[in-house]
């Protein structure tokens, strides 16, 4: 005969988790589209220089990319201060760029080729010394279409 | 009655998804790749260089930068907030005055036989300069072309240059053509 019920009986149900897979699956597709997957880690500190002109680099699989800047800590007791080029995962000396252009060039589909478009993503601290260097590399190798990587600087 | 297949357990499909966000989230960037884009001139072979390329004082326009990412504009010291106007100036020569470049008639679609300049810009650097200095001098050079580009293309086709068609566009190429020159590095004093 129970007339009263226990006191405090009345708890609150607990929220629903049946939606929260799908909340978590609407994130991961967000950001499967809009971002990129990392090309290589970084082996050299970079400081893109600032501008205005730029253009977008459209086909990501169209693009090989060449870094230059100072080596991070970790490798600064191997390779000193000075600024390096990395290749892909590794550093690399200018002899290499145009081997590692014609292996870029040999990976691509001979159609797409002549579209093909190398990216200098250089430290705006470095020397020209180093890039004119690259570049005269770039040029003996017919890798004419260049793009000198850059943040977008807003105008005063 | 058919016998009822149990269902599955779906508990454990939020951890998975987010397993898989958390791997999306640390393997890709977010940062749109963009840059000044430039073409490289042909290589020559140094020794079949011949140095008889004269091109008249009037048509080049001399952009040095030295090492201490000094500038210095057809001769004298210049700073980098009038590059753009100078080199529009240049390029457009407006007043054909006599110490800018000269034009000649050449038939283009749609403009008909339209004056285009012969000028050259010159861009040298030093071993030492500063590829940030670098970058920001080529930015205003390509700056001033494109916003030749853009005046022209609002005052023929009332529209600005991007959204032109590429006939077009190719058009006000021919008249402003994108002539930044630069010479292999030496030493600027």
């Amino acid at each position: 005969m129970s007339k009263f019920r226990k006191s405090g009986g009345k708890e609150l149900p607990p929220i629903s988790t049946a939606s929260l897979p799908d909340i978590v699956f609407m994130l991961l597709f967000f950001f499967m589209v809009s971002t990129t997957m990392r090309e290589v880690t970084y082996k050299v500190d970079i400081t893109l220089p600032q501008a205005t002109e730029l253009s977008k680099l459209e086909k990501k699989s169209l693009v090989s990319y060449i870094y230059v800047g100072e080596p991070k800590p970790q490798f600064q007791n191997k390779f000193g201060v000075a600024p390096r080029i990395q290749l892909n995962d590794q550093f690399a000396t200018v002899g290499d760029i145009q081997d590692y252009v014609i292996a870029e060039r040999e990976a691509r589909d001979e159609a797409e080729r002549p579209q093909m478009i190398t990216s200098l993503k250089v430290d705006e601290n470095t020397k020209m010394g180093i890039v004119s260097d690259i570049k005269q590399e770039l040029r003996k190798s017919a890798a004419l279409h260049i793009n000198y990587s850059s943040r977008q600087r807003i105008e005063r | 009655m058919a016998k009822k297949i149990p269902e599955i357990p779906s508990a454990s499909l939020a951890d998975i998804a987010f397993m898989l966000l958390i791997f999306f989230l640390v393997t890709t960037t977010m940062d749109v790749d963009s840059g000044l884009e430039r073409r490289l001139p042909q290589w020559v072979d140094p020794e079949q260089l011949e140095d008889d390329q004269q091109i008249k004082e009037r048509n080049v326009f001399v952009v040095l930068v030295n090492r201490n990412n000094d500038l210095l504009v057809e001769g004298e010291y210049a700073d980098i907030d009038n590059l753009r106007e100078r080199a529009k100036e240049f390029m457009a020569n407006p007043y054909d005055e006599e110490d800018l470049p000269e034009k000649e008639p050449q038939q283009i679609p749609f403009f008909g036989e339209t004056m285009v300049t012969k000028g050259v810009i010159s861009l040298r650097n030093d071993l030492d300069t500063q590829y940030g200095t670098y970058i920001a001098v080529q930015n205003e050079l390509v700056a001033a072309i494109n916003e030749l580009r853009d005046e022209l293309a609002r005052e023929r086709f009332g529209k600005p240059y991007d959204e032109l068609e590429r006939d077009q566009q190719n058009a006000i190429r021919d008249i402003y053509p994108s002539r930044i020159s630069e010479a292999e590095p030496k030493k600027v004093e």
